[in-house]
């Protein structure tokens, strides 16, 4: 249908439109307008994506120069796929509806292991090896071996590409990754050089987080993206974790050993070359005098890992002197190197800035901060000149050169702690140094500052106003939707008592009490006897999940949740539980029924959905809190308490909140779904944490609902599944939460889009 | 030469009916031949003839062994070796280790069909009486029948025999009772050996192996749970029978990780694409992993639920794959059954890969109403579906032009059809005919007619319904020949053919004599006549046709 969203003509691609999805469509374009960033939640199954994509390309369709191109940001592999192929549906709407097909560029860029072609590097299962296979056939100095020699392998995808591959641009279209394989087949052009070039004219890209958040890649990927450009992050409720993570490195007694045997090697490179050809080494030295970056011509193949975010300023001065020549900077490695080994070697735990740690290195080995923050590009200059192919060894040692600019260059918002074993087993030594950022807004403020329009959005954001305060930017405009029903296809419910009424929570002290864990089996019997199909359950950790299904198979719960269903585990190691999951939804397919224990925070709750018979029920054991007892949370704690005046709780619940929302969210996606959502810990019944909750799943929650017994929450979901089991029809939906274009005409739908709008934005 | 006559084991000094020879056992019989017989073998017994083996008991004079035919004949072999008694015991132990691991084998293929077509005779009164009317009674041979039976029998086979899956919990319920002096007993039946083979093959394979010569079947199950194997939280230490089962299963289980989910939607090792970075020290590392010791004891029960739900879904499928194979060529398109069969998900290439996203991106509710799909349809004989049987040929063939023209004459007549009012009778005249028409009306009377049910007896009517029954068989085998394609079929139709007209005079005429006897119309047989008078011409029309060609 065409719609007329606030003065644009909107082509969405279906006869219908849920009224939300409107209000979504009104509040984005609002921002847009603004030129500014905005925070919009709306619940998962409601086509969040369909309408960003519908908005932003008839953004781009109309006002050009207002918006030149789309960065849509997606978590996981699938979920990019999904957006191109919603993205390729509007598409063929636009092409069916105008006659001819528009004249935009659609694309996915992802990791060499999805997009390779070449006959050999493509087979190899690790990411980490295809990129270091297509290192060795791609990187300049073997090219230029290749000239003179050859027998020297080279990707002939990639020279073919080199060649003539960047004159000509693709055709208008959409391009997933299987399309832009077959593309790459076709004309034998590299997939993968080809979409990283591309992505520098398409209009819209499709990317995983990380090529826009972590500076590594940001900078290799993302660099040459237009001003003008929306960034879109979807699935965004994480957002803060994964700025963090690419800010953060760790350091163990293993990874300083390999590195040890890095220097060595180099040191003997060094030497080798020395005898040989002397006249490559004093010619990086000249380089480097000239202080010139290398063009980025040759190193766009060169590099896999580029440095960390440096201010400019640095980046224009030369490499200090100090470190220029290629002997004295594997000494000055060398000198670092044990230096941390010799800090690691201690006995108590050490927590201290990045200022304290650069005074101690000067005053122990006469380390300076300067040469330090040069430390790993210069070690990329090095190891190009040294012409190593395979850079999958030299990861330990680019990963100390990268702390070791990282925590010369950030003086603030980051923190060094040295433990010597892990709390848990006091009597392992294990010591593991954790340079630790603790402010996600370092990593998404280039993000913020460059681009016009920043969106952020996802199915749980609640509440809103702590992602502008730990992101650190002004929102233009925040907006949370409601999910309009028909029916209450979602039927939440708190679980605080067992049948013996005893309390019924994951409380630190009393977890390990039987009749609480009784009590959560006999919770999980109870449901599994009376919902069809499949169950997830969730449970705050892995060593909890672990003791507690131990204790339940003492206690013969397992056996009886057996009688009704097929019982499946995830596991720490994500080969398991992938097979786990595969014979779960088997089990769900074939009608014998399943029960999934799984774990928030683990890889089943951040990126699987249970859609329809995949999971009636969901039920999470206690909240998910993180590990409190962690040093790296309680610094981040109190960074955030002095910079952004978060108290320490609200942050934790927060973060539990919106773990347990995920999870138990993963079984909602869409309107014609349905599920029950049992949250078993009395403490969700308090208001702190009830009303963190996403408001589409607060509305459902009435006060009679939370603090019920096992017996009633069976007796509630045994009646909410079998009134849910009737056939739900289009006309029921039609009207309320489901409208035609005449009914979204009318000046009534209007005014009341507008309004839900408006509330959404007061609160 | 073919596998199955490689020769598995050869033992010389064998004494069958006092004759010195050798004994050899084959991929599919046991042969032994005499020393002075050169090549010829003196005895061969397929397996699968062979019931039971038996050996003279420990301690007796004569190493023995005797074979047991399904026949009821026996065959008795002497082990003879001359370097004494152990050597002769060793020579029968190896032919009896073998034997007990081939016949089981044979055993159940062979019955298995013989048994089969003596449940289908039995289920089916009917059938019976035609196998007696027809191979009893010489008509057509006992193979004959069978053939054609065959494929009803197989579709039938699978229908009727639905696998029933095994309970997830059949171990859980198997429940140790205390007997009352310090001593706990398990309550096994066959059900739950059976579940227990079905999922846990390595457990039948060391039953097999043990069981009965190591172990008696008791004492087996009593190891089994007294093992770590079943009782999972104990970690395995030290030999035991079962240890090696546990191995197998890790090994099973490995496999199954290394062979990979291949549906991208679930591995969630490729779902985030930058995760391996993680390993290499960038990132927080997250508290809760890698900290737990690696093989803890709760960890071991985890992997154990999960291979345990595993096997319980593996064993209610490998019965089930033949009977997919046909569904699978319904559903194969329907998109939601793609992900269920893993069959199918195995093999997902790209095309239903976008298929998937399609699926997955799709709003039901947003989009037209698409129609409801039916149920697909099954079909195990597509052809005949496909192929009406053909008509007699006459030899008179209408052109499509004929054809054509024919339809156009006719629509020309219906365009110009006037009902003819004025010829037609009055209706009060009408309503007085059908009036006297219908029964009780005045011409009617005469003709109330007997029902055939109360004229003719009782024995009669079976008599002529079993007739109907064989004829209809023959006729089938008849008019399957068509069309003639090879000459196996050519030699069949000709005797489908005389076999009707042996039937027409051993059966048929008795019968219409019996009726003439009996005073009754002999018109009750018209049909049947009739109906092989249209195979006779059809048979003639053929072989003129024959004729015709060189």
């Amino acid at each position: 249908m065409k719609i007329n969203i606030d003065g644009l003509l909107v082509l969405f691609p279906y006869d219908y439109i849920y009224p939300e999805q409107y209000s979504y469509m009104v509040e984005l374009k609002r921002s847009l307008d603004a030129k500014g960033h905005c925070v919009l939640e709306m619940p998962s199954g409601t086509g969040k994506t369909v309408s960003l994509l519908s908005l932003i390309v008839a953004y781009l369709k109309t006002s050009p120069k207002d918006v030149c191109k789309l960065i849509y940001c997606s978590r996981t592999v699938p979920e990019i796929e999904k957006v191109l192929e919603e993205l390729r549906k509007l598409m063929e709407y636009y092409e069916k509806e105008t006659g001819e097909p528009p004249n935009l560029i659609g694309l996915a860029l992802s990791s060499r292991k999805n997009l390779c072609i070449h006959p050999e590097a493509s087979t190899l299962q690790y990411g980490k090896e295809v990129d270091s296979q297509c290192h060795q056939m791609t990187a300049s100095f073997v090219r230029t071996r290749h000239e003179q020699d050859p027998d020297v392998p080279v990707c002939d995808f990639y020279e073919r590409f080199d060649a003539l591959g960047r004159e000509t641009l693709l055709p208008p279209g959409v391009y997933n990754l299987d399309d832009m394989k077959d593309v790459g087949r076709e004309k034998g052009y590299c997939p993968y050089f080809m979409a990283r070039y591309a992505i520098t004219y398409a209009n819209i890209v499709v990317y995983s987080y990380h090529y826009l958040l972590d500076p590594k890649i940001a900078d290799l990927v993302s660099k040459e993206l237009a001003m003008n450009s929306v960034v879109v992050f979807d699935e965004a409720h994480n957002i803060d974790n994964v700025c963090i993570d690419s800010m953060s490195v760790t350091i163990n007694r293993r990874m300083l050993d390999r590195c040890q045997a890095n220097v060595e090697t180099l040191t003997r490179t060094v030497q080798r070359l020395k005898d040989t050809d002397q006249q490559r080494l004093r010619q990086e030295y000249s380089r480097l005098v000239e202080g010139l970056r290398e063009a980025n011509v040759a190193r766009e193949t060169d590099v896999v890992l580029s440095n960390p975010v440096l201010p400019d300023e640095v980046l224009q001065e030369a490499v200090p002197g100090n470190i220029r020549t290629a002997e004295h900077f594997v000494g000055f490695v060398k000198r670092f190197l044990e230096y941390l080994k010799a800090r690691l070697r201690i006995q108590h735990v050490v927590q201290e800035t990045p200022a304290s740690f650069l005074k101690d290195l000067k005053e122990k080995v006469c380390l300076d901060r300067k040469p330090l923050r040069f430390c790993s590009e210069r070690l990329n200059s090095l190891i190009r000149t040294l012409e190593i192919a395979d850079l999958t060894d030299f990861s330990p040692l680019i990963l100390l050169a990268n702390f070791a600019t990282l925590v010369s260059t950030y003086m603030k918002g980051f923190t060094l702690i040295m433990e010597p074993f892990d709390d848990r087993t006091p009597t392992i030594s294990n010591p593991i140094l954790n340079f630790s950022c603790m402010d996600a807004s370092i990593a998404i403020k280039p993000v913020f500052d460059r681009f016009q329009s920043v969106v952020i959005t996802s199915g749980t954001l609640s509440p809103l106003d702590m992602y502008p305060k730990i992101l650190d930017f002004r929102p233009v405009n925040m907006a949370s939707f409601t999910m309009t029903l028909a029916r209450p296809c979602i039927c939440p419910m708190i679980v605080g008592r067992g049948n013996d009424q005893v309390t019924m929570t994951s409380k630190f002290e009393s977890r390990e009490d039987v009749a609480i864990i009784r009590n959560y089996g006999n919770l999980l019997v109870d449901m599994s006897a009376v919902v069809p199909d499949g169950i997830v359950a969730f449970f705050t950790s892995y060593s909890y999940m672990e003791s507690t299904v131990a204790a339940w198979y003492e206690q013969g719960i397992i056996e009886n949740v057996q009688r009704n269903k097929l019982l499946f585990i995830e596991t720490q190691s994500a080969a398991e539980t992938s097979v786990a999951l595969q014979k779960y939804q088997e089990a769900c397919e074939n009608g014998r029924g399943a029960i999934l224990l799984s774990v928030a925070r683990g890889k089943v709750s951040e990126g699987i959905d249970f859609e329809h018979h995949l999971g009636r029920a969901v039920v999470m054991f206690g909240i998910p809190y993180v590990y409190t007892q962690s040093r790296i949370l309680k610094a981040r704690l109190e960074y955030l308490r002095e910079q952004f005046q978060i108290r320490e709780n609200d942050f934790l619940t927060f973060d539990a909140m919106r773990h347990a929302a995920q999870c138990v969210g993963r079984v909602l996606r869409g309107k014609t779904d349905y599920g029950v959502m049992v949250f078993a810990d009395k403490r969700f019944a308090r208001s702190d944490k009830r009303g963190k909750l996403p408001k589409w799943i607060q509305e459902y929650l009435s006060d009679g609902m939370c603090n019920l017994t096992t017996d009633e929450a069976v007796q509630v979901s045994k009646k909410f599944l079998r009134q849910m089991a009737q056939p739900f029809r289009r006309e029921d939906q039609l009207g309320l939460s489901l409208l035609t274009l005449d009914q979204l005409q009318t000046e009534d739908m209007k005014k009341r889009a507008q309004q839900t709008a408006h509330q959404a934005f007061m609160t | 030469m073919s596998r199955s006559e490689d020769v598995l084991l050869m033992v010389s000094h064998v004494r069958h009916k006092k004759v010195e020879g050798t004994l050899f056992l084959m991929g599919e019989r046991l042969a032994w031949s005499a020393n002075s017989a050169g090549e010829r073998l003196g005895v061969s017994h397929n397996y699968a003839d062979i019931r039971s083996q038996k050996i003279s008991p420990e301690g007796k004079a004569k190493i023995q062994l005797q074979l047991v035919l399904h026949t009821g004949d026996t065959c008795n072999f002497h082990f003879n070796n001359p370097e004494g008694n152990p050597e002769q015991l060793k020579d029968r132990d190896a032919v009896k280790e073998l034997l007990q691991q081939l016949l089981p084998r044979f055993k159940s293929q062979v019955n298995k069909e013989l048994e089969e077509k003596n449940r289908l005779l039995q289920e089916d009164p009917q059938l019976f009486q035609l196998y007696k009317d027809l191979v009893v009674s010489g008509v057509i041979t006992a193979e004959e029948f069978w053939t054609n039976r065959a494929q009803t029998k197989q579709t039938n086979a699978a229908k009727g025999s639905q696998d029933i899956g095994v309970s997830a919990s059949f171990l859980a319920d198997i429940r140790p009772q205390s007997d009352g002096c310090n001593g706990i007993k398990y309550n096994l039946t066959a059900d739950i050996i059976a579940s227990i083979f079905k999922t846990y093959p390595a457990v039948k394979k060391t039953h097999a192996e043990n069981v009965p010569h190591n172990l008696s079947e008791k004492e087996f199950w009593t190891r089994f749970f007294q093992s770590h194997y079943f009782h999972r939280d104990r970690i395995n230490h030290g030999k035991d029978l079962f240890s090696d089962c546990a191995k197998n299963d890790e090994k099973d289980l490995h496999q199954i990780i290394q062979d990979k989910v291949k549906d991208s939607f679930l591995d969630l090792e490729s779902l985030d694409e930058t995760s391996f970075i993680k390993d290499e020290g960038y990132g927080n590392k997250s508290s809760d992993t890698s900290t737990a010791p690696k093989h803890s004891v709760n960890q071991a029960i985890i992997r154990r639920f999960n291979y345990h739900s595993t096997m319980v879904l593996e064993a209610c499928r490998n019965k089930r794959s033949s009977e997919e194979d046909i569904l699978s060529l319904g559903l194969g398109s329907s998109g939601d059954n793609s992900n269920s069969s893993s069959v199918l998900s195995h093999s997902l290439g790209p095309p239903s890969k976008k298929a998937r996203l399609r699926d997955a991106i799709s709003y039901e509710d947003l989009g037209e109403s698409s129609s409801s799909s039916a149920p697909p349809l099954s079909l195990t004989g597509a052809d005949r579906y496909l192929q009406g049987p053909s008509a007699i040929q006459q030899g008179e063939y209408t052109t499509s032009q004929d054809i054509h023209r024919a339809t156009q004459h006719i629509k020309q007549e219906i365009g110009g059809y006037q009902a003819d009012l004025t010829n037609v009778l009055p209706s009060s005249l009408a309503a007085s005919v059908t009036a006297e028409l219908s029964p009780g009306g005045v011409l009617m009377q005469t003709g109330m007619q007997q029902s055939l049910k109360e004229l003719i007896p009782k024995d009669l009517q079976d008599e002529l319904q079993s007739l109907y029954a064989a004829l209809a068989e023959l006729l089938r085998h008849f008019w399957q020949c068509f069309p003639v394609t090879t000459p196996a079929l050519e030699e069949k139709v000709v005797r489908m053919k005389e076999t009707l007209r042996r039937f027409q005079t051993t059966k048929m005429s008795p019968f219409q004599d019996k009726l003439r006897s009996q005073h009754l119309p002999t018109n009750l047989t018209d049909h049947l006549a009739e109906m092989i008078s249209n195979a006779e011409r059809k048979f003639a029309t053929w072989s003129k046709k024959r004729g015709g060609r060189p």
